[in-house]
């Protein structure tokens, strides 16, 4: 039998080299967790242009990504009034984020339409302009996020690339792996012929107005609802500053 | 059962590779298997089964963390007071979970962002903390290194012998690699064939309800070709 004293002693001593263990190893890993996350996040932008890019987003290196995103991406962060917000009111606001894509998405999910601040990336490719806007939003069981590349008229869509937390793997997680699903939305307009807002709608049970309909998820209608609700709403915060580029 | 697994405390410590030894890498394979025969460590055995890419990684992991878990319990047994040696063999599986998670974090984000739930519940995995009551507290550290091995490889097996068949019949590929499916992505392309046009990757296969059936499939297969494991009763 050990002592009272022993056993606090030990405890004391294994938890100060665990802790110091362990914090060690976070920071000493911390630039590297840091890089591929960023990396993560950019091939995630890139996914949504990736039939401009002309290959495989999957297939590319991380440098490749890195150079594709230096050489052709601009980002801007804007507010919901379609103003362009300052680097110094971004990090102030967003929790010291330096580049617009360093914005933390769920945080802004949770603001005030009018207090969020939204990275757009402008994509050139050749003479072509793309804007990739990034949309947040509720799915079945956790949160899910996608970025949507817009074409120069700013209301059809180019690309898209959806990801999620914790849908359903086969059923609502196939908003990111069903490829031949998330094609439908290319070349969809958010407005109607008539120039309403629409937003593109994934429509249970058949497609009526293929201007901005798509076939619906099976086994997802709920998934799909969100991934609705959160293109007709991420549009919508995006949209003054979209209409203000398009006079311009 | 689960006595079954409780080994004796060898007297002689030397570094030899006898028949001891060699049964403690192997029985945890076959005779004492973690899932199959104490089904041990079902939860993660469910979910991260619907891929073998991420069961190849959960298997490394866990062999990582049953191996070292095993080895410095046992190289700390004469020293952890007997009233709270839970905690510290709690402790030392949750320091080296999270050295696995940093780890997995810095060199495949991919990996770590598909199974980032599951690692951290390792934690949690019978399999661990039960090899280390049941036999690194009483055992020297190499013997119990061999006892992690043979334990963490035993659960991998049959991680992927449960993952083949999933990703195959579910997804149509094994290791991201695409097989068979109804797009030309695929290597064998159902609609171009026409006499596999009925064939349909079966969606229940990627859920969890199929793991628990394949699981039950492998511990019959397991029994009906390894009669010791039969009840005598």
């Amino acid at each position: 039998m050990h002592s009272t004293k022993y056993i606090y002693t030990f405890v004391f001593i294994m938890t100060a080299l665990v802790a110091l263990l362990l914090a060690s190893m976070y920071t000493g890993l911390k630039p590297i967790h840091d890089k591929n996350e960023a990396l993560y996040n950019k091939r995630a932008i890139l996914s949504a242009v990736s039939d401009q890019l002309g290959k495989d987003i999957k297939s590319m290196s991380d440098a490749d990504v890195q150079a594709v995103f230096d050489s052709q991406i601009t980002q801007i962060a804007v507010d919901s009034r379609g103003n362009e917000v300052s680097s110094a009111q971004m990090a102030e606001e967003c929790e010291g984020a330096v580049k617009p894509e360093e914005i933390d998405m769920s945080k802004e999910k949770k603001k005030d339409d009018s207090e969020k601040i939204l990275p757009v990336y402008v994509f050139e490719n050749g003479d072509e302009k793309y804007y990739i806007i990034s949309v947040i939003g509720n799915g079945l069981w956790d949160e899910i996020w996608g970025n949507v590349a817009l074409k120069s008229d700013m209301s059809t869509i180019a690309g898209i690339d959806f990801d999620h937390a914790a849908e359903t793997p086969g059923l609502g997680a196939e908003i990111k792996d069903n490829k031949g699903w998330k094609k439908q939305y290319i070349g969809k307009s958010f407005y109607d012929a008539t120039g309403n807002y629409t937003s593109v709608v994934a429509m249970k049970g058949g497609v009526k107005d293929p201007s901005y309909q798509i076939d619906g998820l099976t086994g997802a209608t709920i998934t799909a609802n969100g991934v609705n609700d959160m293109m007709a709403s991420g549009y919508k915060l995006y949209e003054s500053f979209l209409k203000k580029q398009k006079k311009s | 059962m689960a006595d079954t697994a409780t080994v004796k405390e060898v007297k002689k410590s030397s570094l030899t590779f006898g028949k001891k030894e060699k049964a403690l890498i192997t029985d945890p394979l076959n005779d004492t298997n973690p899932i199959t025969v104490q089904v041990l460590g079902i939860c993660s055995a469910l979910a991260v089964t619907t891929g073998v890419k991420n069961s190849l990684v959960m298997a490394v992991a866990v062999v990582f963390v049953c191996l070292f878990a095993n080895t410095i319990t046992s190289l700390l047994r004469k020293r952890i007071p007997k009233q709270v040696r839970m905690i510290v063999q709690l402790v030392i599986i949750a320091t080296l979970v999270t050295v696995v998670e940093l780890t997995l974090k810095a060199i495949n984000f991919e990996s770590y962002r598909q199974l980032s739930v599951f690692i951290g519940l390792i934690i949690t995995n019978c399999i661990v903390m039960g090899r280390l009551e049941a036999f690194a507290m009483g055992n020297d550290p190499y013997r119990s290194a061999l006892d992690g091995l043979g334990n963490g490889i035993g659960y991998g097996l049959i991680l992927i012998a449960v993952a083949i068949p999933r990703e195959l019949l579910g997804k149509g590929s094994l290791m991201d690699f695409k097989i068979i499916g109804n797009t030309s992505e695929f290597l064998v392309n159902t609609t171009e064939v026409s006499w596999l046009g009925w064939y349909a990757n079966n969606n229940l296969m990627v859920l969890v309800p199929s793991a628990m059936i394949v699981i039950g499939i492998l511990i019959w297969i397991h029994r009906a070709w390894n009669p010791k494991l039969v009840d005598v009763s």
